[in-house]
């Protein structure tokens, strides 16, 4: 088992409560990079210095999770909250997650099915109807372990299973964080900037003041992205494909990445024999979206690996695709002057 | 005018895909500017060198378009939008590639009620028989344009791509026709405003204007039972109040309608209720940026026979020949 995997995925980092997470990803950068930094928007960057040009490079993985945060406890001692980052609210239900720093443990409630309405079963829950269940019986008795505010993230275990394929939460975007160690452990001829960024989220916002400090040459962003290669949808309407290798975009809701470094991408792959796909969906959208348009523009590409059941409890990858991944990462790099 | 628009509009040039746009416009105004420059987005910069105060005057150069997702197994070719492509628009619309290969899109006709049709139940087809065949001429992330072709009708032009080429020829001519400006002045050519007005976002970072001045296709209420709206075409250029973007800026708006009282050009207020500009991007750039918009008045925006009128064109250039020949007193 990938040890390093388990405890990236299985720590906690909800978009503005990445502390955790950021230690571990930090200490594990500040082995291999020259420098390691935090910015104001709270981005981890590792910085290793180049061989020969002081051109910039940068990487880019967000750190941060989905996850809910608590806006209310009831009389009863029932926990109210938000979800933070989109979370279809049918993933939620019966789920368990950890909250705040001491990790308390609650568990989403939903009404019995034999107390639902006829109506009620044939309708979709909404996120302010579920609520989260901490065993306590009052107020009081909740407010002794969880505090308004705090976050809580999904409590998932890392498991490998299957045919080389894993399970677990937060493969978007921990497995791109992963990538990013692997590529720091070689040096370029170039400055490589790796940026472990905050709040992607909730809005692309840490990546954009990440770019504006570094001002690279060009950024290229390794994701965990949407993969539909499920029954029920038509061929077309696969966003991407398990077991295909890393996902290249073209285009997404949020930038249209720079034909150069694409092409370069696919050369590279082919001349390695790593494998890749097509990103076949235009929809979503990542750090690319906000760096691309910082200061006065920066080249950009996207290179995913596909997570089926993303923003949810178990998302599950296929592991040659983050293998490949950082093969492709690291070789594409290489080939960089 | 009108042989220059036609050039550009038949010019393939989707968002993202700016390079034979791009080229074709440089070699048009190269003669008239002091320096033509590529940014890193790829806007292209044409600058007419003054030293007084920097006037940014931005018209898109993308299009909308069809990006190829996937292939099919009897060859049809599958898209998600670049920019505002709309369903109705778009049945049995003819569409070109970048090679000029050409296609039309259509959607599964085993829906009844075109209201269902989505852009996913859509597909073009190039006349081709097997996804080999397919796969020889086209690959995933390649993008077709609308490809009506151009035709003039009563003094109006027709053709896919007025928005907004029809600017880009407005900055051009006005380039050509400008003999002296106190204002150094900046024909900015932007890219991607169809996905989200990118390009105007960092070249007016890299240039911090004095003053920005988007010049871009809007619609009108001119047409039978059309929405309420007090702009129409052939009534002189109009200058914009407000869009989803943008409050022009007092001084700018006040500056362009006391230009356009004396040099006698026609023109009309307009407060456009969907949609946005390039000025959008700029006037919230760095520390601000005082920013407004000249609207060529535009029937059937984001279709393949968009509808300008000849003098609204011309007049337009007049006015920004106004503005950039006068000083700017703020």
């Amino acid at each position: 088992m990938d040890e390093l995997l388990k405890r990236l995925t299985e720590a906690h980092g909800v978009s503005g409560d990445e502390g955790e997470i950021r230690e571990i990803l930090k200490s594990e950068a500040a082995n291999l990079a020259d420098e390691v930094s935090i910015d104001r928007m709270g981005n981890l960057v590792a910085f290793k210095k180049g061989t020969k040009s002081g051109k910039k490079i940068m990487l880019c993985a967000h750190m941060d999770e989905v996850g809910l945060i608590i806006h209310n406890i009831a009389d009863n001692g029932i926990l109210k909250f938000s979800t933070v980052g989109s979370i279809d609210p049918r993933v939620l239900i019966s789920k368990k997650v950890r909250i705040g720093k001491k990790k308390q443990y609650g568990i989403l409630g939903l009404k019995a099915i034999h107390l639902q309405e006829p109506d009620e079963r044939k309708t979709v829950v909404k996120t302010k109807q579920l609520y989260i269940d901490i065993g306590a019986k009052s107020k009081d008795e909740a407010l002794k372990l969880v505090n308004l505010g705090d976050y809580a993230a999904f409590d998932t275990e890392y498991l490998p299973f299957g045919q080389g394929r894993i399970k677990g939460k937060a493969l978007d975007d921990r497995l791109g964080c992963s990538v990013l160690l692997n590529a720091l452990k070689c040096r370029y001829p170039f400055d490589l900037y790796a940026c472990f960024t905050t709040q992607e989220e909730v809005g692309i916002r840490g990546a954009g003041v990440a770019a504006f400090n570094i001002k690279p040459s060009m950024a290229l962003i390794v994701e965990g992205t949407t993969c539909s290669d499920v029954p029920g949808v038509d061929e077309h309407m696969r966003s991407t494909r398990l077991g295909k290798g890393p996902a290249i975009t073209v285009m997404d809701a949020t930038s249209y990445s720079n034909k150069d470094m694409v092409n370069k991408i696919i050369e590279t792959a082919i001349k390695e024999n790593i494998p890749y796909q097509m990103k076949q969906s235009a929809a979503g959208g990542n750090d690319a979206g906000a760096i691309h348009i910082s200061g006065e523009g920066i080249k950009t590409a996207v290179v995913s690996v596909p997570c089926r059941y993303i923003h949810s409890p178990n998302s599950v990858a296929d592991m040659n695709d983050y293998y490949s991944t950082s093969r492709l990462v690291e070789a594409f790099l290489k080939g960089c002057e | 005018m009108k042989e220059l628009l036609k050039k550009l509009v038949l010019c393939y040039g989707p968002a993202g895909n700016e390079e034979v746009i791009r080229d074709c416009i440089k070699e048009e105004i190269k003669d008239y500017v002091d320096e033509v420059k590529v940014d890193v987005l790829g806007n292209l910069i044409a600058v007419k060198r003054g030293g007084g105060k920097k006037v940014m005057l931005a018209a898109h150069m993308d299009q909308i378009g069809f990006m190829v997702t996937y292939i099919d197994e009897k060859g049809f070719i599958r898209f998600s939008r670049v920019g505002g492509i709309f369903v109705q628009n778009s049945i049995n619309s003819k569409v070109v590639f970048k090679d000029g290969l050409v296609g039309v899109v259509s959607y599964e006709s085993e829906i009844e009620d075109i209201k269902d049709v989505k852009l996913d139940k859509m597909y073009i087809d190039i006349g081709t028989k097997s996804r080999e065949e397919t796969e020889k001429l086209v690959k995933i992330g390649d993008v077709a344009v609308y490809a009506n072709g151009f035709a003039e009708s009563n003094g109006r032009y027709i053709s896919q791509a007025m928005d907004d080429r029809a600017g880009c020829v407005l900055l051009i001519e006005t380039a050509k026709r400008l003999k002296s400006s106190p204002h150094e002045v900046y024909f900015v050519f932007t890219v991607q405003e169809e996905l989200g007005v990118r390009g105007a976002k960092t070249s007016a970072y890299a240039l911090d204007p004095h003053v920005g001045i988007a010049v871009d296709v809007t619609l009108t209420g001119d047409t039978p039972k059309s929405k309420p709206m007090a702009v129409k075409m052939g009534e002189g250029p109009a200058i914009k109040v407000k869009d989803v973007l943008i409050m022009a800026h007092p001084k700018v708006k006040e500056l362009m309608i006391t230009r356009a009282r004396e040099a006698g050009v026609p023109y009309q207020m307009e407060i456009l209720e969907a949609g946005g500009t390039d000025a959008g991007a700029i006037h919230l750039t760095r520390k601000g940026i005082p920013s407004g918009v000249l609207s060529i008045p535009t029937r059937y925006v984001h279709s393949d026979c968009e509808m300008v009128d000849a003098s609204d064109m011309e007049n337009g250039v007049k006015l920004l020949l106004k503005i950039l020949e006068e000083e700017i007193e703020f």
